[in-house]
């Protein structure tokens, strides 16, 4: 916000606050302030309408039947019985699917309905649409499926046919002949996309050699509001959704694939979305919605219950990961040689997106001179998996931090010490060869950090702060504290050559007297605050206090995903573009109602302001009965593809950088954890709301902490065993530790305001931070998270317990 | 579905002798998960919350009369002092929400091995009052789980109390959970000390296919105590004691792999908690609070 050029005339001290005459204080709300967002009241008291809530009178329950197989083939679907149940308007199969019969936001190779094979528990199978939910649950499980069970393929390695290296064994070599896989799931093979950067020397060697293997089990974004939407048919063969998603005009496309229609027959809404960090940005009842509705020409209304919604969206890439690190005798890097396998599960969605992050950003914000990554994405029978916030950068960062954590150890050196050595910083060269040309304050990350006041010492006479909490595990028997550091480093926006871009509407107009502001983009809300920025943006830029943001839909063009922390970078930029040419068009007209050249004009607090002369006259004066809309596109800057052999290529936007400090107690004995503190440091380039930055950063730490303690899906023979919240576990505010957080504002040149993406660096580095101090404290290597009490008191030699457990090697 | 919802505990016998296959609904914590899940499809829901007979407690010298219906936040808020061990474990039980609703009633209908109220039930004494038109029993506590999520309740009774001992030494509750609040019991244990008969009890939780008790831990502490006079001395618990109570413990219990942990580790975490949970209760006795 820009400062006022003359002072405000102050109210005499009896008059109330707001007066007619002085806007109320939030009405400002320009960027870099921490307005309330428009739809906070409705959210707090509960009447904000989620995807869930929507309702039509006449409409039908669209449900879904589900394969309870991993891997079959499927001889026969019998839907007869199911279809003759009173109640029933609708039971559809593959058959119905007019257009494509496959879909994908990269690779369409996953069936709307199955065809002939499954590939996961709980792929979709067939669709019922009945007048009560529980007719259409009831009906699907009368639909008869006849499958001929496959044994299943769960891991990502016999997958492709690699041999399981043992730890200090070679790397498996790379993939050349298909014939050594396991049975293709796919006519192409089990392999998405093999992944190499290949800088320097190929057989480097160094003077203090770790090597690790790290295992990251299957995370869910565990969003409250489950999957979502209402389908309305038009009655020219047309469809109207509305749906909680990420992205409209990427459903669109394959909504309109899937149902050979054109963009035009097929109108997509925003309904209130509850969360989505990722598990929203592939399909999910979409289609199938749709299809419904056409078909029964009635409203279909689907939503997932809790166990389905566990089926119903892809999950965050369980890793395995072999990392080598040499280093000087003085702790600088020499080389790191690593292998990631990701297993993607059934079909492919973002994976080869993911598979390009981990391999490239998954050496850390480190400076390496010698790299040798080979990344993988994988088929299996397991659960899909996609995008979850942070997006391969989350897996990799457990493993090159537990490693920088073993060289410091192997060195005798500090932690912080040796990431400092080894820190990224502006001028860096990244690993697909990129300058770093923008603020990388890594150092100063760490320096802040490491500066921050330690929590006090143990106070155990409240349960409360303990390991285990009221569940009265100790009383501070066996409780050791550990202090660990974790830097997270991850590209923001869509990289490697993707056209990425955003569109905005905005128009100004007097509205009861008053300029107001109205911004439409297609660009998803889905909790973490566009809304506000966008009325923040308008607001400064235009010196307006109203702003209107219209509902989200397909009517304007694609604002992009609401993902890779992109949007207030993207869709921000594109809203700021807009206006920039609205107040053009205004200040031209200024100039015609002044009947002068004025060159020194801005907009603030409603009126057309001048440098030299102050205000010389309202907006409202201006625009009369005038309204002045601008609608456009804006991109950031091109990146491009990575070569296939050496992964070099200006392949990135921009880096997020962030950092953590966890301190812990541990209960070594029970192997319980409580997180005492977690502090972050974190460079945002430019705090658009001071208030949501520390929301994104309190939010991604806690999901990132949840990783390394307790979110997991649990998959056994390619099936899910805890698709509840009764056990699948995410931190309750017992679990959330205080948070002191210190926001840096390094503007970034080629950013709208000089911004960085924030949602997802804190997400990469809280969890390996949080492993680190349990390591510290505990004094194992614990190479796998989530990490499980039983990891915690296994001293790895049989003593149990009982035994002091085995330090850190030196 | 068929609703019930007598307002007399004499109308709710004649209910459930009528349907005898009616499910009984307290605060519904369980029972609103498992229609929710479509595990069961009870032809009658027997609403039990109207029941005034249900809702109340009441006590004398020797013991405390829970009724069915009464909450977990009625049990930590207005029994907190008299039974600390169920109170301990009322406070770890699900989220306030939960604790507003569901009941110790619940808990024993469940019969879940997971279920937090029955390991200070078995360690600390209690019947349990099953009432049915044909007349009111009561059972001992450690007779009462008939195996896994079952227990010896007729389709024509309701479990209408359950009597607890006002205790007579220092009681404590354990429990194991992958996070700090809201969850399911890995593993628990709870212990009582019983002076006045020279007595340990134990209940062990998420451990076996019921809650059970450590027999044989429970005599063998009672008389080691005995042997070095300690409940008369008052005097120091040897460590090695307090080890082998644990692992006497875990022996009695015959835990298995899920995903909430390994077998293993239940083991492993219930003769930690059992020594912890000993010596807590100890050195209680020791300073004479509660003894
Ligand atoms: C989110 C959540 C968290 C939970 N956390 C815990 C926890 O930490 N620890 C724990 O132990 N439990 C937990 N539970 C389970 C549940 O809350 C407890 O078992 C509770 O005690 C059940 O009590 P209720 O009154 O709600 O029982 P209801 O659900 O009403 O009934 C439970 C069972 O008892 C039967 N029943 C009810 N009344 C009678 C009667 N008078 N006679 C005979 N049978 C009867 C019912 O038919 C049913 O089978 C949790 C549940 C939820 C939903």
């Amino acid at each position: 916000m820009t400062i006022p050029t003359e002072a405000p005339t102050e109210a005499p001290p009896e008059s109330p606050a707001e007066t007619p005459d002085s806007p109320p204080d939030n009405a400002r709300g320009g960027v870099g302030e921490s307005p309330q967002r428009p739809d906070a009241t409705l959210k707090v008291t509960g009447e904000f309408a989620y995807g869930s809530d929507l309702w039509m009178d006449d409409m039908l329950w669209g449900v879904t039947l589900r394969s309870p197989h991993p891997y079959a083939r499927i001889r026969n679907i019998d839907i007869g019985e199911a279809l003759a149940t009173a109640g029933v308007f609708a039971v559809l199969t593959h058959e119905d699917v007019p257009g494509n019969k496959t879909f994908g936001l990269e690779i369409a190779d996953q069936p709307v309905l199955a065809i002939d094979t499954v590939r996961y528990q709980g792929e979709p199978v067939a669709l019922v649409a009945a007048d009560h939910p529980e007719i259409a649950r009831q009906a699907a499980k009368k639909i008869k499926v006849d499958y001929d069970v496959l044994e299943p393929v769960t891991d990502a390695r016999t997958a492709l046919g690699h041999s399981t290296p043992d730890l200090h064994g070679e790397l498996a070599e790379e993939v050349t002949e298909l014939s050594r896989e396991a049975a293709h799931l796919h006519p192409q093979g089990n392999l998405v996309r093999h992944l190499k950067v290949r800088v320097g020397d190929p057989t480097p060697s160094a003077d203090v050699v770790v090597v690790g293997e790290y295992h990251v089990g299957m995370q869910d974004q565990a969003f409250l509001g489950p999957e979502a939407g209402l389908a309305v048919p038009d009655d020219v063969g047309g469809v109207d959704l509305y749906i909680a998603t990420q992205w409209l005009h990427v459903d669109q496309r394959q909504i309109c694939a899937a149902l050979n229609l054109r963009p035009d027959q097929v109108r997509l809404s925003l309904a209130g979305v509850g969360g989505a960090f990722g598990g929203r940005e592939d399909l999910s009842m979409h289609v199938h919605g749709c299809l419904l509705a056409l078909h029964t020409r009635k409203p279909i209304k689907m939503v997932y219950n809790r166990e389905e919604s566990f089926f119903g969206h892809v999950h965050r890439h369980p890793a395995t990961m072999r990392y080598e690190h040499g280093a000087d005798r003085d702790g600088t890097l020499v080389y790191v040689k690593a292998e990631i396998y990701l297993d993607g599960g059934a079909y492919a969605s973002s994976t080869p997106a993911v598979v390009g992050n981990a391999g490239t950003m998954g050496l850390g914000p480190y400076v390496v001179p010698h790299i040798h990554v080979d990344c993988y994405g994988v088929y299996t029978n397991n659960p899909p998996c996609g995008a979850m916030r942070g997006f391969g950068s989350v897996q990799a960062a457990f493993a090159y931090e537990a490693q920088m954590d073993k060289l410091a150890a192997s060195l005798g050196m500090d932690p912080v010490e040796l990431r400092i050595v080894n820190a990224m910083a502006e001028g860096s060269l990244a690993p697909t060869g990129q300058i770093i040309d923008s603020a990388a304050p890594v150092v100063e990350l760490l320096e802040r950090l490491r500066a921050m006041p330690l929590p006090p010492a143990l106070d155990s006479s409240d349960l409360r702060h303990l390991p285990g909490g009221v569940s009265n595990t100790t009383h501070g028997e066996g409780v050791r504290r550990g202090v660990g550091y974790a830097v997270a480093y991850k590209n923001v926006a869509f990289s490697e050559g993707y056209d990425d871009y955003s569109t905005a509407r905005v128009r100004l107009e007097v509205v009861g007297g008053a300029p107001q502001a109205t911004v439409h983009t297609a660009a998803a809300e889905v909790g973490q605050g566009l809304v506000t920025v966008e009325q923040q943006i308008c607001r400064t830029e235009l010196g307006v206090d109203t702003v209107v943001v219209q509902p989200k839909d397909t009517q304007v063009g694609s604002g992009g995903s609401t993902s890779a922390s992109r949007q207030t970078y993207v869709t921000g930029g594109a809203v700021q573009a807009a206006c920039h040419k609205v107040r053009e068009r205004l200040l031209a007209l200024t100039q015609d109602y002044l009947h002068e050249t004025l060159h020194d004009l801005r907009l603030e607090g409603g009126m057309v302001v001048s440098d030299t002369r102050g205000a010389v006259a309202s907006i409202a004066d201006v625009l009369g009965a005038k309204a002045l809309e601008e609608t456009l596109e804006w991109r950031h800057r091109k990146t491009e593809p990575i070569d296939p052999e050496k992964g070099q290529g200006f392949a990135h936007v921009q880096y997020a950088f962030a950092a953590h400090r966890a301190v812990v107690d541990v209960d070594v004995e029970l192997g319980l954890v409580k997180v005492v503190e977690l502090a972050c440091t974190q460079d945002v380039g430019k705090a658009i709301n001071p208030d949501a930055v520390v929301g994104q950063i309190q939010g991604g730490s806690t999901q990132g902490m949840g990783l390394a303690l307790m979110e997991e899906i649990q998959i056994s023979e390619g099936k899910i065993r805890n698709p509840s919240f009764t056990d699948y576990l995410i931190p309750t505010i017992l679990d959330t530790p205080p948070m002191p957080i210190e926001v840096l504002e390094y503007a970034d040149p080629h950013a709208p305001y000089g911004l960085r993406g924030v949602g997802e660096a804190p997400t990469i580095s809280s969890g390996p931070a949080v492993m680190a101090a349990i390591r510290d404290a505990c004094g194992l290597e614990l190479t796998r998270v989530p990490v499980r009490p039983e990891h915690i008191i296994d001293s790895g030699d049989g003593r149990g317990s009982r035994g002091e457990p085995k330090r850190r090697q030196p | 579905m068929e609703f019930l919802a007598p307002t007399t505990l004499a109308d709710a016998l004649a209910a459930k002798a009528e349907h005898p296959d009616a499910m009984p609904i307290l605060g519904g914590t369980d029972v609103m998960v498992e229609l929710n899940f479509d595990r069961h499809r009870p032809p009658v829901l027997l609403d039990l919350t109207r029941v005034p007979e249900l809702a109340e407690w009441s006590r004398d010298d020797r013991r405390v009369r829970l009724g069915a219906g009464v909450s977990y936040t009625r049990v930590i808020d207005e029994l907190g002092h008299v039974l600390p061990g169920l109170a301990m474990a009322s406070r770890t039980v699900g989220s306030p929400q939960i604790r507003n609703r569901g009941t110790v009633g619940g808990n024993l209908g469940a019969a879940s091995p997971a279920g937090d109220s029955h390991p200070p039930l078995l360690a600390g004494g209690a019947e349990v009052e099953l009432a049915s038109l044909a007349g009111t029993r009561t059972v001992p506590i450690d007779e009462f789980y008939a195996g896994v999520k079952k227990h010896v309740g007729r389709p024509d009774e309701l479990i209408t109390a359950v009597y607890v001992d006002v205790p007579t030494g220092p009681q404590q509750f354990s429990k194991i959970g992958t996070r700090n609040a809201m969850v399911i019991s890995v593993s628990a244990f709870s212990l009582a000390l019983h002076p006045d008969r020279r007595r340990v009890g134990t209940g062990i939780g998420s451990a076996a296919p019921t809650p059970r008790r450590a027999a044989d831990a429970e005599t063998f502490i009672a008389g080691a105590l005995d042997d070095d006079g300690l409940w008369e001395s008052k005097g120091a618990l040897p460590d090695a004691l307090a080890r082998e109570f644990g692992e006497r413990v875990q022996t009695a219990a015959s835990p298995i792999d899920d995903v909430r942990g390994t077998a293993a580790y239940r083991l492993h975490s219930l003769a930690v908690m059992a020594r912890r949970t000993l010596a807590w209760a100890w050195s209680d006795y020791q300073g004479g609070t509660n003894a």
